[in-house]
């Protein structure tokens, strides 16, 4: 046990010993460093007359912004409507597909372990790794702009959310209902339907419903890069400097989050 | 007696599985009312099939490009918005969990007085109820360009994640070993050092490495709005249909982030 000796000949309990102590410090030194490094680099490509000036362009986009143009709503109503559309067709979609990477990524349903669950597991990772607006940015490329770009990149990008969760779902159902059904002598397809399929319907509809708030949130910026939806709006407002309609956009976007959160706190707390 | 003729009328009959929704009616509307939307959203799903045709060679060009991604002759702007969106994640990070720190020993009710509690909850609120997106139009618009407004922004949705999930575990915590640390007479700073920090230190860990990866995810689409990092490069890439590049910065992206997850995973493997 690290001991030190006290001024009268004691010895006192210590937590680590000299080295433990000595590679801490050098590890916070290192850490330090690197926020240096970092601080300096952010420091080096900032324009900082425009950071002393902040305060003053803050409050005066805050008074341009104030009132907000109420009457610009009846031009909004399309839009929200886009932006849902985008949500639920996008988790739809997501869902049909995420389902049987699921069954191919979870341990006890894989058809191959060394085989097809790594690529399940490489299809996880790489759409949760890229964030949906440049799934948006690559299919509006490829597809052309529009709300059927935005529902296809809201659906790519859920894949891996939807198909993680389910799969460790998947893994941590009760083999032993399993077991019954297969010792009724059912097929394959029995067991999933019966044996399997009920158990994870509920972290099913869960993961369903958390996944459609989080994509209202998603859809509200995809029109950012024009894939439809109030971003689209959002972003023609900012061009033009129409900060009043800027205001009543970020006030409607706020609404729609919170009643999405809303809804989806309710249907989650009525399944589980 | 009842309860046995309940049962003798059942006698006899196949069972079926009680709905999830009692009240029929109740069921079929909300049935029919959700078939009705997605009629609906289907309806208003504009595709145009000759413009998506078009575009498929565009999509088998960059399926293709991830074969052969181009990292040389865009490499210089490759590393420089690669080594930004790191130094932004970096200094974020590290600034982002110093705050939420305080804010997220404010925000639990257990430890903190009503007064400070409401206005870190709402701090917290305000952070998660905007979207990274929307923070960073609004903080390039006040600070000007540059990877100063990214850090901003990643700074500020640190703080809201941080914070309610660490004020969620101090508020979960055991109370025993505070109020022993309390019985000993000690200050609120020691109570706080040594009655709540060491109870909640692995959990802040693992959730800081966790939004470091999170971070670093964002980061790369800070750039689509003009706050700095790889994503002002990548919508350069597919601006110019240059697909081989974007297809190489993806890869980046995608091998990043899947080291971190790795790296996140060891570190909060050897906290427990």
């Amino acid at each position: 046990m690290p001991v030190r000796s006290i001024p009268g000949g004691g010895q006192a309990w210590r937590r680590r010993t000299r080295g433990e102590t000595l590679i801490r410090w050098a590890g916070w030194l290192i850490g330090v460093a690197i926020f240096v490094f970092c601080w300096n680099r952010i420091s080096a490509s900032t324009t900082w007359f425009f950071v002393w000036d902040a305060p003053r362009i803050a409050g005066d986009i805050l008074s341009r912004a104030t009132p907000p143009r109420w009457s610009y709503i009846d031009q909004l109503w399309r839009p929200i409507w886009d932006t849902l559309n985008i949500a639920t067709l996008g988790t739809l979609f997501a869902l049909i597909m995420a389902v049987p990477v699921a069954f191919l990524a979870a341990r006890n349903t894989t058809p191959s372990r060394f085989l097809i669950r790594p690529v399940a597991l490489l299809i996880i990772v790489s759409t949760r790794s890229i964030n949906s607006l440049i799934w948006a940015l690559l299919l509006i490329a490829i597809i052309g702009p529009g709300v059927f770009a935005g529902v296809i990149a809201i659906s790519i990008r859920s894949i891996g959310f939807c198909a993680k969760l389910l799969y460790e779902a998947i893994e941590e159902i009760d083999e032993s209902q399993v077991e019954a059904i297969t010792a009724t002598g059912a097929s394959r397809w029995q067991v999933m339907a019966y044996g399997v399929a009920p158990q994870i319907l509920p972290a099913f509809a869960g993961i369903s419903v958390f996944r459609w708030d989080i994509n209202i949130r998603e859809s509200t910026v995809l029109g950012l890069v024009g894939a439809g939806g109030i971003g689209l709006q959002l972003s023609s407002s900012l061009n033009t400097l129409a900060w009043p309609q800027v205001a009543l956009i970020l006030i409607v976007i706020f609404v729609a989050v919170v009643i999405s959160e809303w809804v989806s706190a309710k249907v989650r707390g009525a399944i589980i | 007696m009842t309860a046995a003729t309940e049962l003798d009328t059942l006698i006899g009959r196949k069972w079926r599985k009680p709905p999830f929704i009692k009240r029929a009616w109740l069921r079929w509307m909300l049935t029919i009312g959700g078939l009705a939307y997605l009629v609906a959203a289907f309806a208003t799903l504009e595709v145009n099939w000759s413009r998506v045709y078009e575009g498929l060679d565009r999509g088998a060009a960059f399926i293709m490009a991830f074969m052969e991604p181009d990292f040389v002759s865009r490499w210089g702007d490759i590393r420089d918005g690669m080594v930004e969106s790191l130094v932004m994640t970096v200094g974020a990070s590290v600034v982002g969990i110093a705050i939420s720190i305080p804010i997220g020993l404010g925000a639990a009710r257990n430890i903190a007085p009503l007064p400070v509690y409401v206005i870190c909850r709402g701090i917290v609120a305000v952070s998660r109820a905007l979207q990274e997106i929307i923070v960073a139009i609004l903080l390039v618009a006040i600070f000007g360009f540059g990877p100063l407004a990214g850090f901003l922004t990643l700074s500020f949705a640190t703080i809201g994640f941080l914070s309610k999930l660490l004020a969620e575990d101090i508020e979960a915590m055991d109370r025993s070993q505070g109020e022993a640390i309390r019985a000993t007479g000690a200050r609120w700073l020691q109570w706080i050092n040594y009655g709540v920090q060491p109870q909640v230190m692995p959990r802040l860990i693992g959730l800081s490495m966790y939004r470091i990866d999170i971070n670093f995810r964002e980061s790369a689409i800070l750039g689509l709005v003009g706050a700095g990092g790889i994503g002002a490069t990548l919508n350069t890439a597919f601006d110019r249909y240059e697909f081989d590049t974007a297809a190489a910065i993806l890869l980046m992206i995608i091998v990043i982030v899947m080291a971190l997850e790795y790296l996140s995973g060891i570190i909060r493997a050897r906290m427990q």
